[in-house]
């Protein structure tokens, strides 16, 4: 039977909504810009070529490092993690993992506001640690960099646990019996077998931590205190204050290249199959 | 047994890193206090507040029906459009997917600014209905993976069984291929109604003066101030959240029994 008329509305949906915005801000960010902000339809380079200035290369150097670690750091965290979980009963398995998406269904927002209270000056950390004579004045936990990445770990890594957890809890435990059976150490099992296998996780974690680590406006705004400015601080200012939409786009541009690359490295670790959320 | 011992305090401390803003969160939302940090003993004086506060109210009006409606107008798409997916030769498959990733691909600022950028050009008024075309944009694709894994693993001489049996293409649907995939049509739409709740990205680039929804109130009190009938409200829905999953899954438990 034919059903392609099926797919009619949502190619429409598609090509108007995802196809076209994309064109559009690809053209713009080819675009001279009037006195006035308004834009002029005629090519230019500028837009790029104003991103090699120094202070831009530095945001997204900034921008790159800060997600780099903050990804690794939740590698580090969650996958030990995600193996405690998958070796635990199916009855408490369940629960623990319900334990890490319960968080992601709190506004995105609020977790954030919520480190914002708990980290500043008069905050609970710095309030408990005086208590205990650690310290006698306050911290500066609030407004740097270690913030900023505190809020990236604490906001994405539950997207790096789950996909690991998936293909850990379908793995194939004879394979590691058989590894432990030829006589491998507990280190080589993991390092050999388990590891490897669990390689499409990984990689689903790691792109799903990078993406919205490198993008993000909100985290360096509420924890870095306008101090930290990365990509998304500064496509956000363009967009809607400094109102230069053709290099706001540009730099959107410049952006999206950056993650289709991560996206290629890191899928070419990735075996067939695919794994991850799905 | 030292193993053991370490793997379990290891899991305490990440749980209680993810857990311990939520609890503060909560905590201060009994504070008798304006200012947080400090304890001025327990009250209930917020959540009052909070039902008397109308922005606050309509906020979370249009964030649970722009959810609701983009769930919905999402699902019903999205499950369309995978089944036709799902019929296409090789070669149109590769190219619908393609598409579909574009929007979980992109990351949401790019999403958002490309969208306001079009609603601008069509001369579009930013408000409710442009949050809710943006929101429907980035929850289809999440409804059509959920779904395709369900239509991979149907019996295809179902379908063909029914209409050999006399069914229309319409009742064939409804009562045989329907049911097999709804699992994959719920997940759909629990998710798009997730993200679209959660989201605050897309919607902060794609809303106009007056329309707010939560995430973007709670953004711009956090330049001035945020109440704490805020914490209330997070303390509410949060609660709600933790029943809706202890009914579900209880409710799991008896069909397993």
């Amino acid at each position: 039977m034919n059903k392609k008329w099926l797919s009619i509305p949502y190619a429409l949906w598609s090509l108007i909504f995802s196809i076209i915005p994309i064109i559009i801000i690809t053209i713009y960010s080819f675009c001279k810009r009037s006195p006035y902000g308004k834009i002029i339809y005629e090519f230019t380079l500028d837009n790029y070529k104003q991103f090699l200035e120094p202070i831009y290369l530095n945001v997204l150097w900034r921008s790159i490092l800060l997600a780099a670690i903050s990804t690794t750091a939740c590698l580090v965290i969650g996958y030990p993690m995600a193996m405690i979980i998958s070796k635990t009963s199916i009855k408490k398995r369940n629960v623990l993992i319900m334990l890490f998406v319960v968080p992601l269904w709190t506004n995105f927002l609020l977790r954030t506001y919520a480190w914002m209270v708990l980290l500043r000056d008069q905050g609970a950390i710095n309030q408990f640690l005086i208590y205990l004579g650690i310290i006698k004045e306050p911290l500066q936990l609030l407004y740097n960099p270690g913030a900023v990445v505190m809020g990236m770990v604490y906001n994405f890594l539950p997207f790096m646990v789950l996909p690991i957890y998936s293909v850990l809890s379908k793995m194939d435990n004879s394979l590691v019996e058989a590894a432990q059976d030829l006589g491998a150490t507990s280190g080589e099992v993991f390092r050999k077998v388990i590891f490897p296998l669990s390689m499409p996780g990984v990689v689903s974690g790691l792109i799903m931590v990078f993406m919205p680590a490198v993008s993000t406006f909100v985290i360096s705004d509420l924890l870095g205190g306008g101090q930290t400015v990365l990509l998304g601080n500064l496509i956000q200012n363009q967009f809607l204050v400094a109102r230069n939409w053709q290099f706001g786009s540009a730099i959107s541009m410049i952006m999206m290249v950056l993650i289709l690359i991560a996206i290629r490295i890191s899928s070419k670790y990735q075996d067939e199959e695919g794994g991850g959320l799905w | 047994m030292v193993r053991k011992l370490f793997k379990r305090g290891y899991a305490t401390l990440v749980y209680l890193f993810l857990y311990l803003p939520i609890f503060f969160l909560i905590l201060y939302s009994f504070n008798d206090s304006k200012y947080r940090g400090k304890w001025n003993g327990f009250t209930l004086r917020w959540y009052e507040e909070l039902l008397k506060d109308r922005a606050i109210m309509e906020a979370l009006y249009n964030t649970f029906m722009i959810a609701l409606l983009a769930a919905i107008i999402s699902t019903i798409v999205g499950t369309i459009s995978a089944i036709a997916i799902h019929k296409m030769s090789s070669k149109w498959k590769v190219v619908f997917m393609n598409v579909t990733y574009i929007p979980v691909m992109n990351p949401d600022i790019v999403i958002g600014i490309s969208l306001l950028a079009l609603f601008v050009s069509l001369n579009m008024r930013l408000g409710f209905v442009t949050l809710l075309l943006a929101h429907i944009t980035f929850n289809i694709p999440y409804v059509i993976l959920a779904v395709l894994p369900k239509l991979k693993q149907l019996n295809p001489y179902l379908e063909e069984a029914a209409l050999d049996l006399g069914a229309t293409p319409m009742y064939a649907f409804f009562k045989v291929i329907l049911p097999e995939i709804m699992p994959g049509v719920i997940t759909g739409a629990l998710l798009a109604f997730t993200l679209s709740l959660d989201d605050f990205m897309v919607s902060f680039f794609t809303t106009g003066s007056g329309v707010n929804t939560l995430s973007i109130r709670v953004y711009s009190m956090t330049k001035v101030g945020v109440s704490p009938k805020i914490n209330a409200l997070s303390t509410v829905l949060f609660l709600g959240v933790l029943v809706l999953l202890i009914l579900l899954q209880k409710r799991e438990k008896n069909l397993n029994e």
